[in-house]
């Protein structure tokens, strides 16, 4: 028995010195950045291999996940969230800005006013697990085709209303994924206005990505040339956290 | 000292030994840093979807610090690794399969033949195994060494590069057909877990065979290339 103990002792500490050498190429220079390479070598894989409007598959009704789970932010703490959400979400605004000719300001009126797509679709979350929802939503191209997006513009950097441990949530996308046929503006999970917990009133989707993409308590829709300046400078609210800015992976 | 002589008298080529340490390598860190996101969501599914413990197939035990890559919990940084010692690992065995075709070397080394697989042969091949009558009349490798090598190179290490395919959401519109191979994504996770802990196991017999046939004689001809005897 303590011939077990000890192998498993010299187990755990061959692999605590792999560990640490690990550690020590993340934390040099080189390393850091070969760690960060291979995010774009698969993002340049994946554009290559695929059309850039490829569709993420889509389900029959019968494969819906009718108890759609929620989880990041599951409701903005605030006063006037939850004014909103008494009036039905009656005064939320959808402002689109930036580096645009036309910047608009939209009621959820308006926004089910455009021509809508609904698609059924797989969420995977980072962490392992997928579910299939129902949105409906009109796309983010016709949005922008309409505020006329400026051409020094390459990302779409997406505001939101809920803060997470203490700061706001944003997320970002370059233009292939902005003008993709299916990245819309969901106003509605499975048939029902978009419960609280899944982003009330408005949340993003961008379906060949994971869902920390997907921006919740959608207030903004901004056209930026880069995102070095907003918060972490990585690009999102994740990503400024150690996540790929790339989350096709 | 004859082991300076052209490559066809060496046991193991140079392809062989730099693909078996790089192959080693990118393989720890593949799993080390996938122990370390199995532990984001410790349930295992079939079918396309899967979020609920009540759904799962497998609850799969927590993985601890000093197993997973980095040495704590960060689902972020054991991604970094993971998506980067995939590309070692897949061009790697890229590699590896076209030096053993290119060469001849699998119909020579690795082929078995039809009367090996009858009952009585395979039984009497495992009963030689057992006593450790390693020699092969013939070969290079006995017929249970050929079945094993064949089916690591073959089947368990490119099921972990298309399983892992199949999971990515970027991937699947290029290939969805992929997925469907597996009969959905969380179906897809599923084998991506099983065939790594297939591989493993392999891993193990691995090691109990170099440690009862000479290790460090063993271990030096996988770096030096040894003889062919």
């Amino acid at each position: 028995m303590s011939n077990g103990v000890k192998r498993r002792t010299a187990l755990a500490g061959m692999a605590a010195l792999f560990t640490g050498a690990c550690a020590k190429v993340a934390g040099s220079d080189a390393g850091s950045s070969l760690l960060s390479a291979a995010e774009k070598w698969h993002l340049a894989a994946h554009r290559a291999l695929a059309n850039r409007q490829a569709l993420a598959r889509e389900y029959p009704r019968t494969a819906l996940d009718l108890n759609f789970p929620a989880n990041g932010s599951v409701t903005v703490d605030s006063d006037a969230y939850r004014a909103s959400q008494a009036t039905g979400f009656a005064d939320w605004r959808l402002q689109v800005g930036g580096l645009v000719e036309t910047p608009l300001s939209l009621s959820l009126e308006n926004i089910r006013k455009l021509p809508q797509r609904t698609q059924i679709t797989r969420q995977d979350c980072v962490e392992g697990w997928s579910a299939i929802g129902e949105w409906t939503g009109p796309q983010l191209s016709v949005l922008l085709d309409a505020a006329g997006v400026k051409p020094e513009a390459n990302f779409i950097v997406f505001r939101c209303a809920d803060t997470l441990y203490g700061s706001q949530y944003y997320e970002s996308v370059d233009m292939v994924d902005a003008y993709h046929p299916q990245t819309i503006i969901a106003h509605a999970l499975n048939g029902q206005p978009l419960p609280v917990g899944n982003g009330a009133p408005l949340r993003m989707r961008i379906e060949r990505q994971l869902g920390y993409k997907h921006a919740k308590y959608l207030t903004a829709i901004e056209a930026v040339a880069s995102f070095d300046d907003i918060d972490g400078g990585q690009g999102g609210f994740w990503e400024d956290r150690g996540y790929q800015w790339y989350a096709g992976i | 000292m004859t082991e300076t002589g052209p490559s066809p008298k060496k046991r193991h080529s140079l392809v062989t030994r730099l693909w078996h340490w790089l192959n080693f390598a990118s393989l720890a860190v593949l799993f080390m840093s996938g122990l370390n996101i199995s532990n984001a969501h410790r349930f295992l599914y079939w079918g396309q979807s899967g979020f609920d413990a009540s759904q799962a197939w497998l609850a799969v035990p927590r993985f601890p610090g000093w197993a997973t890559i980095p040495g704590y919990y960060d689902l972020a940084a054991a991604r970094d690794w993971h998506i980067l010692a995939a590309w070692f690992f897949a061009l790697g065995l890229l590699v590896m399969w076209a030096a053993l075709l290119f060469s001849g070397r699998f119909w020579r080394e690795m082929r078995t033949s039809p009367a090996e697989w009858k009952p009585s042969a395979f039984a009497r091949s495992i009963a030689a195994h057992w006593r450790l009558e390693l020699a092969s009349s013939g070969s290079k490798y006995n017929f249970l060494q050929r079945v094993a090598y064949g089916a690591v190179l073959g089947i368990f290490l490119p099921m972990m590069i298309v399983s892992g395919l199949a999971i990515s959401p970027g991937f699947e519109p290029a290939a969805p057909w992929l997925v469907d191979l597996f009969g959905g994504r969380q179906s897809a996770r599923s084998v991506h877990f099983i065939v790594t802990w297939a591989t493993v196991a392999f891993f193990a017999v691995h090691i109990i065979a170099v440690l009862v046939s000479g290790p460090i004689k063993q271990i030096g001809d996988m770096i030096t290339g040894g003889r062919d005897e």
